[in-house]
């Protein structure tokens, strides 16, 4: 996968034969690959979320009205923000406004961190009620047979898409700090639309935790 | 028909001495490479799953203790079960064999991601040597399917082990998504996808299986570290869980994993068929269609494994007509092979005896699959020896015979130098033999009730264990004749030139052992994959290095 360099000719010690138009699409395909691997490893969530939403219908209908689903419904304009300025980012890559591009996915990381400070004072609320997962959980409020399992989906869940989106922060800085280093251009940016793709999943990924656990 | 046709030369410059020292190996992106050094992975780890398999069969050899206790002995089945299947069935064919031969058998220079391939392979060690970690710590009782509620109740340090099995996981998507990625964007010009030769499909197949399915295994791993470490409940009946949901998502991936150890081994009896009897397959097309049928439908089969876990009956119903279904795309291949060889002018050489031994187990593995799938029967042989006997039959028989076959098959690619055939056929015949006299009377033990998992037996059992033993000794000797004379011939064997099978496969196209990164420019291969049709065309190979 072409990481580094700007934009480049094929040279004598390429690896392989094509051009960077081949890279590239190399490059996607084994991306969109990778998502739809990251999307099973969900997959085996929702499953798990649907089976005991099957066997403790009462507790999921009662679960959500003990979210804060201010601090839920937040985080999920934080993040969509931030996915609409990466996306704004690889347009402007793509013209050849490199400043811009840089701007807009640090502007992309820095929502990633405000989403997981969020989260984190979320977890605390959760944490300071007792609201703990399994063994424990010691929520007064909701203490119906089924209620710890409904916290501990929830904790697995958004603890799961906590990892991507630090994992997503991370990359978007690097890939702030190389687009500002002037290491990405018109001609080459096929990290910049990976990291792209990568925040979009995890995007996307929430646009379905949070009506499951906020709002249904 | 003799290998005297073959040119003898080797080489002067190829992958192996192009660069020198531990140093470029270790930091090598050149497939080849990184293929050679998961072979010797997956090697070591297959000698210590065997190992651990002989140990089992001496304690079973009478019907008290004999040479361990009894949580000793629990201890060893989980290494043999866990080295075995994590680490040496899952990625042996795949990631040896499809690592150095995929990029071969389409033309292309390397695979799409070759960082990413070193780094697959570093996973694979890191989580390899976790697992093993574990095991010197005292090791781990659980069984290699870390069934809930045991496996976060029991004592042992089954943390390492999870974490290892997960890393090793990760090392698996990553290789499937390269070799995906490659089949799709790097076949050289005219490689078209019904051109492809028969082991790239049954790999791609595969590929897409473990990018599918091992996510789900690495998340009911992690599942399972947190109720052992945080107690999150999720299978644990205690707190309202369902120990049956670890069962679905565990079998989600590991039935499908059948498949990943057993579709490589598929392509290189395709492959090898054609070549040995000179034909060109009987339906290219049933090969790859029947590939890529096992590879959907292994995904609906996960449900056979719970029929007597309180699965519903129209569910265990269902799964039970879903696994047949695999037997019918089993067969096709078994019934095309078959037809490839019949009129084929038959060369009866080592991998080809593999061959033979393959169709056998397979058909018989598969026979007595179809067995268990009926639910009536599966309650009678349910966790007995029978199941044993039928998974070893499959997973091992079947896999490891591909495997010795591509072993032989290709090593003079690999190496650029021949084994002593006549001591090749002798051995394969004795581990064929070795292994069918290991396993045959587990399928009588089986049906007369003799449980799985047990060190001790009922005194009756015994002639049949004894039968068992003395087969797995004659397994354990043949792989000892193969590892001497494949040793002996990576020194001192006569070099095998470009194509001493005089094959069409157009991984033979380049020399042998290949120069580093294969070809100066695409090839164009003037013939389809296996065209055994017109032999007097034989092709330009100026475009190899």
């Amino acid at each position: 996968m072409p990481s580094d360099g700007a934009a480049r000719p094929v040279v004598a010690q390429a690896r392989h034969f094509g051009d960077e138009a081949a890279r590239q699409g190399a490059a996607h395909m084994g991306m969109w690959v990778f998502l739809a691997s990251e999307v099973m490893l969900f997959t085996a969530l929702f499953t798990s979320y649907a089976l005991y939403r099957l066997a403790y219908p009462q507790v999921f209908h009662q679960g959500p009205h003990h979210m804060d689903v201010t601090l839920g419904t937040l985080n999920t304009y934080v993040l969509v923000t931030s996915s609409v300025l990466v996306a704004l980012a690889i347009a402007s890559i793509r013209a050849g406004r490199e400043l811009a591009a840089g701007g807009l996915l640090a502007g992309a990381a820095v929502l990633g961190v405000a989403f997981l400070s969020l989260k984190g004072l979320e977890y605390a609320h959760h944490a300071r009620d007792g609201a703990l997962p399994g063994a424990h959980y010691a929520y007064a409020k909701f203490a119906i047979p089924g209620a710890s399992l409904y916290f501990t989906l929830y904790w697995v869940m958004t603890g799961v898409h906590a990892v991507h989106v630090t994992v997503g922060v991370g990359a978007l800085s690097v890939l702030a700090f190389r687009t500002l280093e002037g290491r990405f251009s018109a001609a080459y940016h096929t990290p910049l639309e990976l990291g792209g793709m990568y925040w979009h999943l995890v995007d996307l990924v929430w646009l379905f935790l949070w009506p499951l656990l906020y709002l249904v | 028909m003799s290998l005297a046709r073959a040119e003898p030369t080797m080489p002067e410059e190829h992958y192996l001495n192009s660069e020198r020292g531990l140093w470029s190996w270790l930091t090598t992106q050149d497939h080849k490479r990184v293929g050679v050094m998961f072979l010797v992975a997956v090697l070591l780890m297959f000698l210590l799953g065997g190992c651990y398999a002989l140990a089992l069969r001496l304690e079973l050899l009478t019907p008290e203790e004999t040479v361990m206790g009894r949580l000793a002995y629990n201890r060893a089945f989980t290494v043999h079960g866990v080295v075995m299947v994590w680490l040496f069935l899952i990625p042996s064919i795949p990631t040896a064999f499809g690592n150095f031969l995929l990029p071969l058998m389409i033309g292309a220079r390397d695979v799409a991601f070759p960082r990413l391939n070193l780094a697959s392979f570093y996973l694979y060690v890191l989580g390899a040597a976790l697992t093993l970690w574990a095991m010197l710590q005292g090791g781990v009782d659980t069984g290699w399917t870390f069934y809930t509620p045991y496996s976060t109740a029991t004592g042992t340090d089954v943390m390492p082990v999870l974490l290892g099995v997960f890393v090793v996981g990760f090392s698996t998507i990553i290789t499937g998504l390269n070799f995906i990625t490659t089949v799709h964007t790097m076949r050289a010009p005219g490689v078209g996808w019904m051109r492809l030769p028969l082991f790239v499909w049954a790999i791609y197949g595969t590929s897409i299986i473990q990018v599918l399915a091992t996510p789900v295994l690495g998340m009911v791993l992690v599942l399972v570290a947190l109720e052992r470490v945080a107690g999150v409940g999720l299978f644990d009946p205690a707190r309202g869980g369902d120990p049956l949901l670890y069962q679905h998502l565990f079998w989600f991936y590991s039935h499908p994993a059948v498949y990943i150890m057993i579709l490589p081994g598929m392509g290189v009896i395709s492959e090898a068929v054609s070549v040995f009897s000179r034909k060109n397959p009987f339906s290219y097309r049933v090969l790859v269609w029947s590939t890529v049928g096992i590879a959907f439908v292994g995904f609906l089969t996960w449900g056979h494994h719970m029929f007597v876990s309180g699965q519903s009956t129209f569910g265990a119903g269902a799964f039970s007509v879903l696994s047949m279904l695999v037997a019918i795309f089993t067969a096709l291949k078994i019934f095309t092979w078959l037809s490839t060889m019949y009129r084929g002018s038959i060369w009866v050489c080592t991998p080809f005896v593999y061959v033979l031994g393959f169709i056998f187990l397979l058909f018989f593995g598969g026979m007595s699959g179809v067995a268990v799938a009926v639910t009536s029967a599966d309650l009678h042989w349910h966790d007995t020896y029978f199941v044993v006997a039928h998974f070893h039959f499959i997973m091992v028989g079947a896999s490891l015979m591909a495997f010795l076959g591509a072993l032989h098959y290709w090593f003079p690619k690999m190496f650029g130098r021949r084994y002593p055939e006549g001591l090749g056929v002798g051995t394969a015949v004795l581990i064929i033999f070795g292994f069918i006299a290991t396993f045959l009377p587990q399928f009588l033990l089986g049906n007369q009730g003799m449980p799985r998992r047990y060190a001790d037996y009922p005194e009756h059992f015994q002639p049949l264990h004894v039968a068992s033993t003395a087969g797995a000794s004659l397994l354990g000797f043949g792989f000892l004749i193969v590892a001497i004379y494949l040793g002996w011939a990576l020194l001192h064997g006569a070099a095998a030139g470009r194509n001493p099978w005089e094959s069409r496969g157009f991984e033979w196209y380049s020399a042998s052992p290949p120069p580093e990164s294969n070809f100066h420019e695409p090839p164009a291969f003037p013939h389809g994959p296996h065209d055994y049709a017109r032999p007097g065309i034989e092709p330009e190979v100026g475009h190899a290095l």
